[in-house]
Order: structure tokens, then C-alpha cells, then sequence
């Protein structure tokens, strides 16, 4: 009885630590043949590369340890840019599939196929190398609205240069835990007294009104910057000023969220069909208004069931976007997997520590996600 | 009450509601076809803006005008419940019919009234539309990559025999029925590695794989006359004792140069590609994927407390990065794990990292059956005297997967359009071959054609496969 429980572990056990063994033995037979030696100095190293597109300052003098967080930045910027765009997409399509417009849920329908069923890579390879090569030249732009330049050499949008910005972000903080007062203080008023309080519109209040003292008593200043149209040589031209995202960021966030959304659409529709007919028709009958009804009653329902496979998706998202490396985007890949792997040649340190990243950032998610799991989880006496 | 009247249709003036209402619509309708079939604007004396809205201002007017609820008319109740039900729904209605009918003359004359597709260079590719030419010329290429064109049956036989294979279950009788899952899950795979090792590959019969082949043939029979009772550790022992003792000690490399096949020739992986190369990655992952997925699950909920943190820590690790990263993984580091003369080929390294990764998902996906059972069932299979692995096969298994046939199937879908990733290791399927024929100096500038070509064609596989797990999955629903 014993034995047959211990054996079956014995000898996974032995089989895991034989390969493990197999493996650590011969990588350190090839990196003493190569003469390499294994460690995480190489980090503090001079890099001796440049990267195109980079949220800090970034140039070969610079060690590879910053080349790391390079990337991880950009792995993060198109990461929030997709979820962002795939979170609003995502919601109205799922909003348009639940229609009863036979034409608005057939178009949803139709988006929802079609995106989904075909590879992501395939939609940034389409992207990038197809519609984008499409776009006019600097100089044969026409501007959207004044000010948005979309060329083929990236899209150009105005700047927003700030004097003493750090008092304006102050006052959101400050407006965000204000709201978050707020609400305890509108629940427990609606828990003891039954009265509830416009909560949605303090809010907004809050959130425009101190940022705006600050403008005005605060010294905040803000200035906008319009790219300008500069001529480079004979035939290259280019903007100045403002803010230029590359091609490459519009076509992977652009394909990102397009892709993602098409399930966040359908996270959706499941969600809010997974309230049943019966409370809403109780909460009807006990007086509540169509928008009480939704508020109050559907929406903490669905959104029970919508957020788990969300945070789901967005974690794919997060993952996918290391498809950057496919068409040059500086994402932490092709930054550090990519380039600094081919100069250091210290495959199985910097592989591993691309991987922690990705590892650590979906298992911390996985873990709140189960926290937070427990906590919405109907209580059942 | 005159007034009221005019505002409200009733039984006598409903006429003039319809009449109105429908030629307003007929009206917007046809400005925005003329607009867009014929480059006519019938009503360009409009200052632009207005020129502009109205078509939409008035067959919003129109539809707002025959809302009428129970006209007596079928085909107007039809519009208005479904499209028709609101001044929102209308003008969302309205939108989309104006913007389908405004795209449609772009999309026909680019897919096919501008576009080229006789001839065999980029000359003839005059037009506006897409350069169908491109696709022609480099269609035997998004096929089979750079395999070799003379040998290009040997892929169309081993797909039709395969594709043939697989479709016995079909035409099995009751009396073989019981063996098809046995047929399915070892003998076919078995049959198609072969087909691909010796004719795609033109491989020598005899390899390093082969004799772990015979020393599983022979133990699995010789496994037959074994007492139940010693069956696990003879299973454990045996085979492994056999491949050494062949390997080693009784052909050793032999046997390798005596089975090699002189009529076909030997075409190395590199040159693989193309949409072949998609099928025959995706076709292993699939086999591989589901039973390690399977013993993961199962070793997930297992009471050993070795075997289920192993199973946890592969999951999660499989599941927390992304399969650019393995398969980088696999291509640069996983090299250095091996002793230096030992090669692994580029294509198995691919199939295995896949395999792994999707089967995480897999046993993430088969989980979810096992926990939605109900304990009962695993109560009632013990009460009869059954063992873990009786109790699995036999009662819980097929509930569970019964259950979970729309997951596994959306991870199969996931898998395929997975595959495009192996170019990170130098594997060129149809994704990798469109990118390598857009660089051709001589073809410059077709990219979008190749895109669209390729994005049809994922789109047929996968929403075929989309629409077969849905029959599966209403074919297996039973009322609980």
C-alpha cells in the first residue's frame, strides 16, 4: 500500500532531477568549451547598441541593464496602448452582439469571426508591411484637424509641454483617493439609510475640479507643441516637435487590440447573458429604475462573471505583444532576447530572465486574480 | 385632434406614412448607390456639408415614418422589429447599410474587377486592383516552401493518404468501433509520422527513433501475458531496457546504414514550407499536446504531493511565458543543454516546444471537466471496486471531456494560429514564405496580396474547425 504511493513519486522525482542533471551538466561542459563563464555581471556592462524608439534615454554608453529596462518599457507601453483600445472595443462590440438590430449583431458577428480566426502575426505583418506602407509620404500629408500628421514615416501628434507638473498629477492623486472617500461614505449611507448618492458625477466633479485649481492657483502651465513639417534633403522631409509614434507601435497596438478585442466581445456577451432574466424582472417589480436595474442589479452580476476571462485576455495580450519582435519594434524580445543576446552571447542567462519577467508579471496577475476570485465569490449560507 | 393625427399615423392616413416613408428611404438608399457605383452625385448643388448628411438625414426622416407598429404588413413588421426598432437603432441601421453599399465598389474592383491574374510577370500587373499574378507564380511556393519541385508529389501523396486514414472512422462498422480511439490516438499518428519521416523527408528506415519504436512494439506484446499485477513496473523497466540493449549492444549503427532508401531523396527540414509545413507542425503539436496536457491535469489533482507540484510548476510555467520566448528557447538556449555532438532537429525542437506549451493549456482546459464533475461519480466508480486508472478511463474521462470539447477546441484553434511564430527559428511556413517572397526584388510591392491570400486561407481552416467543434459539442451534449 505504502510503496505503491511513494514509487510513482520516486521515480518522477528521479526522472525530473536525471534530466535537470543531464542538462545542467552538459551546459556547463559547452560554456567551459566556449569559454564563457555563467553570471549576471554582464548586466552592469557597457552595451554597445542603439535602439530606435525608447520611453528613456538610451544610447550604446549605457549599460545592459538599462537596454532590460528599455524594452520592458516598451513591452509595457504597447501592452497599456492594446488594453486600452481592446478594453473599448471589446465592450461595444460586446455590447452590439447582444443588439437585437439584425444588422448591428450581424457586423459584430462578422468582426467577432473574422479577426478572430486569423493569426495575430499575420494581422501585424498586415499592418505593418501592407496598410501602413499605404499611407502618403511627409510632405503629401494632409493634417487631421490641424495638428495629427498620419505618414508613412509614423504618426505624428502634438506635444503637451507642462511647468510643474508634479502639483498636477498631486491633485488627480489627491482627486482619486478624495472619490474613493467618497464612495465608502455613499455606501455606507445607502447600507444604513437607503439614500443614494450621485456618486458618478462627484466623481467627475472631483476628478475636473482640482486639477483645474491647480491651473489656477497651483503655477500649473501647459503649452502645446504642433509638429512642423522640416525638409531634410531634396526629397526627404519629416516633422519637428510633438510626438512621433513609429510605425511600428501603430501597427502592433493597432493589431493587438483589434485581436484581443474579438474575445473581450465575447467575455462580454457571455457575461451579461449570464444574468438571468429573473433579476432583472425582480428588481423591476420592487421599483427600481431601467438605470437602478442596470446599475444595481446586472452590472455587479456580469461583471462578476465578465472580469476573470478579461484579465485573462489581457495577460495574453501582454504576452502576444512580444510578437514585436517580428517586425523591429524595440520590445523587451527584441531588445534584450534579441540584440543583446546575439552581442553578450549569454543565451541561457538573459533567456531566463526574459522569461521571470513574463513569468512573474502573469503569476503575481494569476495570483490577485485568485484573491479576487475569493472575495466577489458569492457568499452562499 | 387634427394636428395629433398628422403626427400620429392611424387607419386613414397610414398610407401616406408608408408611401412617404419608404420613397424617403428608397430615395437615400439610391443617392448613396449612384454615389458609390457611379460616381454620380445627384445631389452635389448642396452646400458640402448638407450634401453630405442628407442621404442619412432622410432616410432617418423615412424610417422614422414607417415605425409603425402592427401594420398588417409582414415585411414591415420584419423591418422594424429587427432594424427599425428605435431612432437609435434606425440611424445605426441607417449607417451600416450606407457604408457597406459605399465600400462595396473598392473592395470588387480591387479583389476582382481591376484586378490581374493572367500572364506570369509583374508587367501585367497594370491595374489598380490586386496582382492575382503574384499569388499564381508563387502559389507551388506558399505551398511547399522551397521543397523541391519535382518531389512535390511525395507531399500530395502522404496528405491524401493521411487525409484518407483519417477518415476511416467514418466508415468503421460497430463491430470496429471500440478500436477507433485506440486507432486514433496511437496506430494513426504512428502511421503519419512514418509517412512523413520516409516520404516527405525520404528518411532511411532505420534511425535512432526506430528502435525505441521496436522495443515498445515488443514490450507492448510481450506486455500482454503480464499478470496486472506487475503490469506498472514492467512497463516502467522493460521498454527502456530494450532500446538500450538494441541501441548499444545488438545492431548499434548498422542497421542505420543498411536501411537507408536509395529511390527517394533526402530533403532536409530547412526546406520545408509553406502551408504543408503549417499542417504538419500543427498536426504533431495536436497529437502531442493532448495527452501530455491529459497527464498534467490529472497529476494537477493527484494526491502525490510530488507529482502535483511538478504538474503545477509545468503548468504555470508553460502558461506564464510567451511561445516566442520557448521558441527562442528552444532555438538558442536549448542547444547548450545538449552534449556537443548530439543534434536535435530544428523541426522536432519546434514540435516539442509547441507541444509543451499548448499542452499547459490543454490540461488547464481539461481541469475545468474534472472539477465540474460531480463527486458522486468518483464516489459511485470507487464503490464498485475500481482503481484510479479504471475509475479515469472509463467513467470520469469521457464525462470530462465530453465537457470541455468548445475549450480544447478553441486551444487547437490557438495552436494553429500559433504556428506562424516558428520563424523565429528559421522555419518558413506560409506566413514566413509571404514575407521571403515580398523581399523578391522582382516581385516588390505585392505585400498586401500575399496578406489577404493568407489571411483567407487561415480564415477557412480555422473557422471550419471552429464550426466541426461546434457539431462535436452539440453531437455529445447530453442533459445533465
Amino acid at each position: 500500500m505504502n510503496i505503491k504511493k511513494i514509487l510513482p513519486q520516486l521515480l518522477t522525482l528521479l526522472v525530473v532531477i536525471l534530466i535537470f542533471g543531464f542538462f545542467s551538466y552538459n551546459a556547463q561542459v559547452n560554456m567551459e568549451n566556449r569559454g564563457i563563464s555563467f553570471g549576471y555581471g554582464f548586466l552592469s556592462q557597457e552595451s554597445s547598441f542603439d535602439v530606435q524608439f525608447s520611453l528613456i534615454e538610451f544610447d550604446g554608453s549605457h549599460s545592459y541593464f538599462r537596454a532590460y529596462l528599455v524594452g520592458l518599457l516598451n513591452t509595457i507601453l504597447v501592452s497599456v496602448i492594446g488594453i486600452i483600445f481592446a478594453t473599448i472595443i471589446g465592450v461595444v462590440v460586446g455590447i452590439a452582439r447582444l443588439s437585437n438590430n439584425y444588422l448591428i449583431n450581424k457586423t459584430a458577428a462578422v468582426y467577432v469571426e473574422f479577426f478572430r480566426n486569423i493569426p495575430l502575426l499575420l494581422q501585424i505583418f498586415f499592418w505593418y508591411f501592407a496598410a501602413l506602407r499605404a499611407l502618403p509620404l511627409p510632405q503629401d500629408t494632409e493634417p487631421m484637424f490641424g495638428v495629427f500628421f498620419l505618414t508613412i514615416k509614423g504618426f505624428f501628434v502634438p506635444a503637451i509641454i507642462w511647468n510643474n507638473l508634479d502639483i498636477f498629477i498631486y491633485s488627480i492623486i489627491a482627486a482619486i483617493i478624495s472619490i474613493t472617500f467618497v464612495r465608502i461614505y455613499a455606501r455606507k449611507k445607502q447600507e444604513n439609510e437607503g439614500i443614494q448618492t450621485p456618486v458618478f458625477s462627484i466623481s467627475i466633479g472631483l476628478l475636473l475640479i482640482l486639477p483645474i485649481l491647480t491651473f489656477l492657483f497651483g503655477g500649473v502651465d501647459a503649452s502645446v507643441e504642433v509638429p512642423v513639417i522640416k525638409q531634410l534633403s531634396q526629397s526627404g522631409f519629416t516633422y519637428e516637435g510633438g510626438i512621433k509614434l513609429p510605425p511600428e507601435l501603430i501597427s502592433l497596438a493597432l493589431a493587438l487590440s483589434l485581436y484581443t478585442a474579438t474575445f473581450i466581445a465575447e467575455c462580454v456577451r457571455a457575461g451579461v447573458q449570464g444574468v438571468s432574466k429573473g433579476q432583472k424582472e425582480a428588481a423591476a417589480s420592487i421599483g427600481l429604475t431601467p438605470n437602478q436595474v442596470l446599475k444595481l442589479v446586472v452590472m455587479p452580476q456580469a461583471l462578476r462573471i465578465i472580469i476573470p476571462p478579461t484579465t485573462n485576455q489581457y495577460l495574453n495580450l501582454t504576452k502576444n505583444s512580444s510578437l514585436a519582435a517580428a517586425i523591429a519594434y524595440p520590445d523587451l524580445v527584441l531588445v534584450f532576447a534579441g540584440t543583446a543576446l546575439m552581442q553578450t552571447g549569454r543565451a541561457i542567462e538573459i533567456v531566463s530572465i526574459t522569461m521571470l519577467t513574463y513569468l512573474s508579471l502573469s503569476i503575481s496577475i494569476s495570483i490577485f486574480m485568485n484573491w479576487y476570485n475569493k472575495k466577489i465569490a458569492i457568499k452562499e449560507k | 385632434m387634427n394636428k395629433l393625427n398628422f403626427l400620429q399615423p392611424d387607419k386613414n392616413n397610414l398610407n401616406t406614412y408608408l408611401y412617404t416613408g419608404t420613397i424617403l428611404v428608397a430615395l437615400s438608399i439610391f443617392i448613396v448607390f449612384l454615389n458609390s457605383f457611379f460616381k454620380k452625385d445627384l445631389i452635389s448643388f448642396l452646400p458640402g456639408t448638407l450634401s453630405f448628411f442628407l442621404p442619412l438625414i432622410l432616410g432617418f426622416i423615412g424610417l422614422h415614418l414607417i415605425r409603425i407598429e402592427y401594420s398588417g404588413l409582414k415585411f414591415l413588421d420584419s423591418v422594424n422589429k429587427h432594424i427599425n426598432t428605435n431612432n437609435f437603432n434606425a440611424f445605426l441601421s441607417l449607417l451600416i447599410v450606407f457604408v457597406v453599399i459605399k465600400s462595396l465598389p473598392p473592395l470588387l474592383s480591387w479583389f476582382i474587377l481591376d484586378a490581374n491574374i493572367a500572364g506570369d510577370s509583374k508587367d501585367v500587373c497594370t491595374g489598380t486592383g490586386a496582382c492575382w499574378t503574384y499569388i499564381k507564380i508563387w502559389f507551388n511556393r506558399f505551398m511547399y516552401g522551397m521543397y523541391p519541385n519535382a518531389e512535390q508529389w511525395r507531399i500530395n501523396l502522404s496528405f491524401i493518404a493521411l487525409a484518407f486514414l483519417g477518415t476511416i472512422g467514418f466508415f468503421a462498422t460497430e463491430k470496429f468501433k471500440k478500436y477507433l480511439t485506440l486507432y486514433y490516438v496511437v496506430i494513426y499518428p504512428v502511421i503519419a509520422f512514418f509517412f512523413i519521416f520516409f516520404f516527405i523527408s525520404g528518411g532511411p528506415i532505420f534511425f535512432d527513433f526506430s528502435y525505441g519504436i521496436i522495443a515498445a512494439v515488443i514490450s507492448i506484446i510481450i506486455g500482454f501475458f503480464i499478470p496486472s499485477k506487475f503490469k506498472m513496473y514492467y512497463f516502467i523497466i522493460v521498454p527502456i531496457t530494450l532500446y538500450i540493449l538494441l541501441k548499444y549492444v545488438f545492431f548499434y549503427e548498422e542497421l542505420i546504414e543498411l536501411g537507408k532508401l536509395e529511390a527517394l531523396e533526402w530533403v532536409e527540414t530547412g526546406a520545408w514550407g509553406g502551408l504543408s509545413l503549417t499542417f504538419i507542425v500543427s498536426f504533431f503539436c495536436l497529437i502531442f499536446c493532448f495527452p501530455i496536457g491529459l497527464f498534467l491535469s490529472l497529476g494537477r489533482r493527484s494526491d502525490f504531493p510530488i507529482i502535483k507540484y511538478f504538474s503545477i510548476g509545468m503548468i504555470e510555467f508553460w502558461r506564464g511565458v510567451p511561445l516566442i520566448t520557448v521558441l527562442f528557447m528552444s532555438s538558442v538556449m536549448f542547444p547548450m543543454f545538449l552534449p556537443e555532438d548530439m543534434f536535435i532537429d530544428k523541426l522536432v525542437r519546434v514540435i516539442i516546444a509547441i507541444s509543451l506549451f499548448e499542452a499547459a493549456y490543454v490540461a488547464e482546459v481539461i481541469r475545468g471537466g474534472l472539477q465540474a464533475l460531480p463527486r458522486g461519480q468518483y464516489d459511485a466508480a470507487k464503490s464498485l471496486g475500481m482503481g484510479y486508472w479504471k475509475m479515469h478511463i472509463l467513467v470520469i474521462l469521457p464525462q470530462a471531456l465530453k465537457l470541455v470539447i468548445p475549450g480544447i477546441a478553441n486551444t487547437f484553434l490557438a495552436l494553429v494560429k500559433d504556428t506562424p511564430l516558428i520563424f523565429v527559428v528559421g522555419l518558413l511556413e506560409i506566413v514566413g514564405m509571404l514575407n521571403l517572397a515580398k523581399t523578391n526584388p522582382e516581385w516588390l510591392g505585392f505585400a498586401m496580396e500575399g496578406y489577404v491570400f493568407a489571411s483567407v486561407l487561415f480564415f477557412i481552416i480555422c473557422y471550419a474547425m471552429s464550426k466541426y467543434s461546434y457539431n462535436l459539442e452539440q453531437k455529445y451534449k447530453t442533459e445533465r
